[in-house]
């Protein structure tokens, strides 16, 4: 017998008010409920009850750099932001370009039980550009890999591009390119413009991400294959992504909840919290990214959580590493960017965090929506709760956020990931309860 | 004043103030004792994680001239080199009691890192932080102009409707941003000229206008000419064909300089690639400011540290 919920009073993202309820390791009815023998009852008065979300990239750090993070404590942080599942980058070490790193990966986060853990190939051996990887191995392993991506470094050999591109669709794999003109950003950053030339600081100019943008979505037209567009950051990635679309190139992209709320006059304090690739932009960037999430063009929200341990952020701008813990916060960074300001309806945050991304990156039992049937994966969020972003909301090993001090809406109360809870009262669940039941499921589908 | 980080924030009458104590400082090198007790028990330590003699020199005769004690600290051969931090290097210097600190640091905004951090309780100076700013060159060199200009006259001027053109890498400069933004400030008129790749993407927001012919520029008699140093690594990064070009193009040559009035100030921070940017005649000419840059160097960080350091603005004698 395993637990079950019974969700009283959520909000559904279509603004309908319904009582949920989980069972049998599955959403099993969802409208107003009586009966409840048994149930443990949630009441989620007020609260917004979203499918779980799922977060296209992550970097979880393990294995190589567990000082930063790990399967376990970057899915605690998972949970704590309302995500059942995550994409896990493949720029560990060793890179995740065998087949045995994405099984152990994907079997770290199965132990951990916090959330699904996805794992990412490499493209290139090693993250180096210049040879394949095996990603018909991973694609193949039990780790079911299907999205490929050298994330930290772009593809930048068109040639390789292309071959990964057609060699993907074997597998109904994508690449997701971390759009970067190596020789236009050596030595980049921040955004180049005004405020870079001001600050001292090497550009990271728009064009070097725009151009191998335009790059690929004429290779993925040529060859026939789909591409995804990691971190969108410009105006001009928008207007590319746009005409691609337009021209029925099949194509999808991401912004990350940063793009879409701080803008590169944070840069000014050269305060290496801010420091992040692609940099932070103009205001002009923010709004354009926004109005590009809004009507479709940009397909979801990733958020690119990237762990650093607190070491590599005091020191000057320069010598700081670039990337920013985003797990914790997405939703209340959504919610403050493009929600409150009615860009998107909760239904729209419903697609761009949940359904979209599990559909692109091809993952089942998840993104599936609240309704009877569906995988029992669900996060209540209280829109009113709004509080100054403080250390106790983040929940991974590293605290390098940029939102701490600053005022954000929201708060995620609970996260159901699998059937059980992940996420109470706004609480972690303790780690050995949550690899237990875990593993009671393992062994309930072994069994 | 609590640090000295850049002239962006440096107001007219602070900048001025800063000037004429950097007089009164000047003053005192004349005499025949050249020290002044003002900074006795207080220790500057020099902080250079760069290679610069001439301006580690200068700031230490400063403080030596006001009495501070000073420690030079290269990050060549001591434990920076060896993977220590700025954090952990400014920790170690408040522990020995630093009262202020003169950094020299290849990373921009490091002195402002230093200086916001909580490491550290001393006084900033900024000796120039990669590219972005190099205060106290700024502060000599508009020292420097109002010297020529106005000689013992100077005191509470300024330097408006003076005509500064400067000359060279404006991009990779920390000279060029910090004298655009305290030129400016003091009435100065500022026009950069360079190659256009050797200009930042965007300085519609600079109160300086930019071209791009030398000629022209000169051609309108500018009370300044202002020639940057040409670093040799730009020569590698097809910023300009080569360093011939570049001298035909953008150098002070004979010809150029014969042009301009006998009046035209010709400056350089120093060092100077003769022959490259700057020909020999111009650079020993009675016009050229250079060794009295070097010596009003001194006075002006007299003057900086003089405000950092010491308790109140107490009467110079």
């Amino acid at each position: 017998m395993t637990e079950s919920f019974l969700i009283t009073g959520a909000t559904l993202p279509s603004g309908e008010r319904a009582d949920i309820r989980i069972a049998d390791g599955r959403i099993i009815e969802v409208g107003r409920i009586a009966d409840a023998a048994g149930a443990t009852i949630v009441d989620a008065d007020g609260l917004i009850a979203l499918p779980g979300l799922v977060d296209l990239h992550t970097h979880l750090r393990e294995p190589g750099y567990e000082q930063s993070e790990t399967v376990l404590t970057g899915t605690r942080a998972a949970a704590a932001g309302g995500f059942t599942a995550v994409f896990a980058m493949a720029n560990t070490s060793p890179v995740a370009d065998t087949a045995g790193v994405v099984e152990q990966v994907a079997s770290l986060g199965t132990a951990a039980g916090y959330a699904t853990v996805q794992p990412i190939g490499a493209v290139t051996v090693g993250l180096k550009g210049e040879q394949l990887a095996e990603l018909g191995a991973m694609a193949r392993s039990r780790a079911g890999v299907r999205v490929f991506s050298d994330d930290g470094f772009c593809v930048f050999d068109p040639l390789l591009m292309r071959r990964a591109l057609e060699y993907v669709k074997a597998f109904d794999g994508v690449v997701a390119q971390h759009a970067q003109e190596p020789r236009l950003t050596q030595g980049a950053q921040m955004n180049e413009g005004a405020l870079s030339g001001e600050l001292g600081l090497a550009g990271w100019p728009a064009v070097a991400e725009e151009s191998i943008i335009a790059r690929d979505v004429l290779l993925a037209e040529h060859v026939g294959s789909r591409l995804h567009v990691c971190h969108v950051s410009t105006a001009g990635s928008v207007e590319v992504i746009r005409w691609a679309k337009a021209r029925g190139i099949d194509v999808t992209a991401e912004v990350t909840p940063h793009h879409l709320l701080l803008t590169e006059e944070l840069v000014a304090s050269y305060d290496p919290r801010y420091k992040v690739n692609p940099p932070l932009r103009r205001a002009e960037d923010v709004e354009a990214l926004r109005a590009a999430l809004a009507d479709g063009t940009i397909d979801i929200v990733a958020t690119d959580h990237a762990p650093h341990p607190i070491e590599a952020k005091q020191s000057e701008w320069d010598a700081a590493a670039n990337g920013m813990v985003g797990l914790e916060s997405a939703l209340s960074v959504v919610h403050a960017s493009v929600v409150e300001n009615g860009l998107l309806g909760w239904s729209d945050v419903a697609r761009v965090l949940s359904s979209t991304p599990a559909r692109i990156g091809r993952l089942a039992g998840q993104g599936q929506g609240i309704v009877a049937g569906a995988a029992p994966e669900v996060t209540l969020y209280d829109p009113s709760a709004a509080s100054e972003f403080a250390l106790d909301r983040l929940a991974g090993r590293s605290i390098n956020s940029p939102y701490l001090g600053r005022a954000l809406p929201g708060r995620v109360v609970a996260t159901f990931h699998a059937g059980y809870a992940t996420l109470l009262d706004g609480v972690v669940q303790p780690a050995d309860e949550v690899a237990r039941r875990a593993a009671a499921l393992v062994g309930g589908a072994r069994g | 004043m609590r640090h000295l980080l850049s002239t962006r924030g440096l107001a007219r009458d602070e900048a001025i103030a800063l000037l004429d104590i950097a007089e009164d400082m000047a003053a005192v090198q004349h005499r025949e004792v050249k020290k002044l007790p003002t900074l006795r028990g207080k220790t500057v330590v020099n902080l250079f994680f760069e290679d610069s003699t001439r301006t580690r020199i200068s700031f230490e005769a400063a403080a030596k001239r006001l009495s501070a004690d000073v420690i030079n600290f290269s990050a060549k051969g001591s434990s920076v080199s060896k993977g220590e931090s700025l954090k952990d290097t400014a920790q170690t210097l408040q522990a020995m009691g630093a009262d202020g600190v003169v950094i020299r640091h290849p990373a921009s905004g490091a002195p402002y890192t230093l200086a916001t951090s909580g490491w550290i309780d001393a006084g900033v100076v900024n000796a120039g932080d990669g590219t972005h700013e190099h205060p106290t060159q700024a502060l000599l060199d508009a020292f420097t102009m109002r010297s020529r200009l106005h000689g013992a006259a100077s005191r509470g001027k300024g330097l408006d409707g003076v005509r500064v053109v400067i000359v060279g890498d404006i991009l990779h400069s920390r000279v060029a941003r910090s004298n655009v933004w305290l030129l400016s400030t003091l009435g100065a008129e500022v026009t950069l000229v360079a190659p256009p790749t050797l200009v930042p993407v965007d300085t519609a927001g600079w109160p300086a206008s930019v071209a791009f012919d030398l000629d022209e520029a000169l051609a309108t008699k500018p009370d300044v000419v202002m020639m940057l140093r040409i670093q040799a690594e730009r020569m590698h990064g097809s910023f300009f064909p080569n360093s011939r070009e570049y001298a035909r193009t953008w150098g002070l040559d004979d010809a150029r300089f014969s042009q301009l009035p006998t009046t035209t100030m010709v400056m350089h921070p120093g060092p100077m690639n003769r022959g490259l940017e700057i020909s020999a005649l111009a650079a020993d000419s009675a016009q050229s400011t250079v060794r009295e840059q070097v010596a009003n160097g001194v006075s002006v960080r007299m003057a900086a540290l003089y405000l950092l350091l010491s308790g109140e603005r107490g009467e110079l004698r």
